[in-house]
């Protein structure tokens, strides 16, 4: 089995309806050490993608990540915009014409999209932000690759709840939060949360297709 | 929640359609791309485009006209504006002779002004930044996002602007920017939250008789909590931490902004730069220039913000050169 551009164009859809669903959740996290925005953020932008991937085809994986970055960036901006456009651009990229992919492949593509987000946020696994559940979830997808689809996105996602969890002891190094220093401990990031939840509808996505 | 407003997804975009019928001979708005650029067309000079999300009024869009900006971006509340809106308000703008970019230090802000920067650069088009970071509230090291850009803002924004407006190069502009980032020290605080539209109840919980001090703009809290204290308590903290952060000595010269939060009446203000002005004279640092008002602000926020700019004979005269915009006009 592989990893699909149909169960991409699924896995966006869910993150909308999961992004729709959480993001008073969301907001909340943020207001505790952030500006209150980000569920709002991730649900405008969400929804926009999921008008313009609903508007056409597409071919490749390439496309359709071109366009969610694209239009990510667009309407969101703040921190999240540039963030997670970049992730998807990066994604898009390495993935490129392809429609179909074997997961440990998408692995590694899904890794060239964190290091976008890395470098552009000049942030480190520990610094409490979304890279704290990316990293460990492809660490685990990549690792468990060979065991079958599903449990390759059982493990990914688990260790992207735990990466996320292991947020809230953490002192935010990266963003506003990081402006609390001390007293960013015993909060979950927002960021991470959102992120985990990203793998998690890929996961439900590769289970349906 | 309580606001004059009629849907929340229409606060930013309405607010600007207010601002461009109240001042249709300084500003014209770009309903598009959520900016407000100068009615006239672009000169040759440098352009100056700020930025950030909204919340602040009257910064951005309230300083745009003549001896300020050229242009200024608004983002949703308190969110950043994205690199097209940026790249526009470059275009529309573009007087050939270089975009400046005043960038607050906010992770956002600075990754959306960089990829704009990196979009302009592509057609061809000098630009140049300066980040904001003059808040001292928030130490600056390798393991934060680094000071936030806050009140000093306003000020660089009026003595940049004036020195694009006079004629200066993009590196000299450049230059000044960086200088007066160095020479400039803003510390916050807050006698109650502030709510955003879009979230519906106030951003965190202060109880009736606790300040916050060392807040942001963005209703994110701030250093420490403390019990309520007197203005001159409060003004003996906040100028304390500043004076000693630059350090500003005894015999400086000072432009002195006291700026409120959005929530405080002016009453307050005077009370506040009255202490500030006695702080002052008690250390020997003399108060050449003031501002004081709602320039700055956090939404419906009470609480207010102390400014120091170290001053020079040029900056003197720049922050006395002409302006005219709908929040800051003197001049002309």
């Amino acid at each position: 089995m592989a990893f699909t551009l149909g169960m991409a164009i699924a896995a966006m859809d869910k993150f909308n309806a999961l992004i729709e669903e959480n993001k008073e959740y969301l907001t909340d996290l943020d207001s505790a050490i952030g500006d209150a925005d980000h569920g709002i953020n991730m649900n405008r932008g969400m929804k926009r993608i999921v008008e313009k991937t609903h508007s056409k085809e597409y071919a490749d994986f390439g496309g359709l990540f071109r366009d969610a970055a694209m239009t990510i960036m667009s309407v969101v901006g703040g921190s999240a915009g540039p963030l997670y456009g970049t992730f998807f651009m990066k994604l898009g990229q390495k993935l490129g014409c392809a429609n179909e992919i074997q997961v440990e492949n998408f692995a590694d593509a899904l890794r060239e999209g964190l290091s976008g987000v890395m470098s552009l946020g000049k942030s480190a696994v520990g610094d409490k932000t979304m890279v704290d559940a990316i990293d460990p979830a492809i660490k685990a997808l990549k690792e468990n690759a060979s065991e079958g689809d599903a449990a390759a996105w059982n493990a990914a996602v688990a260790a992207a709840e735990h990466g996320m969890k292991d947020t809230v002891p953490m002192i935010a190094r990266r963003g506003r939060a990081s402006y609390l220093g001390e007293r960013s401990i015993g909060h979950q990031d927002p960021g991470a949360t959102s992120s985990y939840y990203l793998f998690t509808c890929f996961r439900d996505a590769s289970a349906e297709n | 929640m309580k606001k004059l407003i009629n849907k929340v997804d229409d606060v930013v975009t309405e607010s600007l359609a207010g601002m461009g019928a109240a001042h249709p001979d300084l500003i014209r708005v770009l309903p598009e791309y959520k900016t407000a650029v100068r009615a006239s067309s672009p000169k040759p000079k440098v352009a100056v485009i700020s930025g950030g999300g909204s919340g602040h009024e009257p910064m951005h869009g309230g300083f745009v006209g003549f001896g300020m900006l050229d242009a200024a971006c608004a983002g949703e509340v308190f969110t950043s504006p994205t690199p097209e809106q940026m790249y526009e308000a470059a275009k529309a703008t573009n007087g050939g002779k270089g975009i400046f970019f005043l960038v607050k230090n906010y992770t956002g802000d600075v990754m959306n002004f960089q990829m704009a920067a990196d979009m302009l650069k592509g057609d061809g088009i000098d630009v140049e930044q300066v980040v904001v970071n003059d808040d001292v509230a928030v130490k600056d090291s390798t393991w934060t996002a680094g000071r936030r850009g806050v009140g000093g803002t306003v000020l660089i924004e009026k003595i940049i602007g004036a020195y694009a407006q006079a004629g200066a190069s993009l590196a000299e502009v450049k230059a000044l920017a960086g200088k007066l980032n160095a020479n400039v020290r803003t510390m916050g605080m807050a006698l109650t939250s502030c709510t955003v539209p879009a979230a519906g109840r106030p951003t965190f919980d202060l109880p009736a008789d606790e300040i916050e001090l060392g807040i942001g703009i963005h209703g994110e809290p701030g250093r420490e909590r403390a019990k309520q204290k007197t203005s001159a308590e409060v003004v003996e903290y906040m100028a304390g931490a500043v004076v000693g952060d630059l350090p500003f000595k005894a015999g400086d010269e000072v432009l002195a902004f006291v700026n409120g939060m959005g929530g405080t009446p002016l009453i307050e203000l005077y009370v506040v730069y009255n202490d500030l002005k006695k702080y002052l004279d008690g250390h020997g640092i003399k108060i050449a220039r003031n501002l004081v008002g709602n320039y700055i602000t956090s939404l419906d926020m009470q609480g207010c913000s102390i400014t120091l700019l170290k001053l020079d004979s040029e900056t003197k005269a720049l922050w006395d050169y002409p302006v005219k915009t709908p929040a800051l006009r003197w001049g002309r």
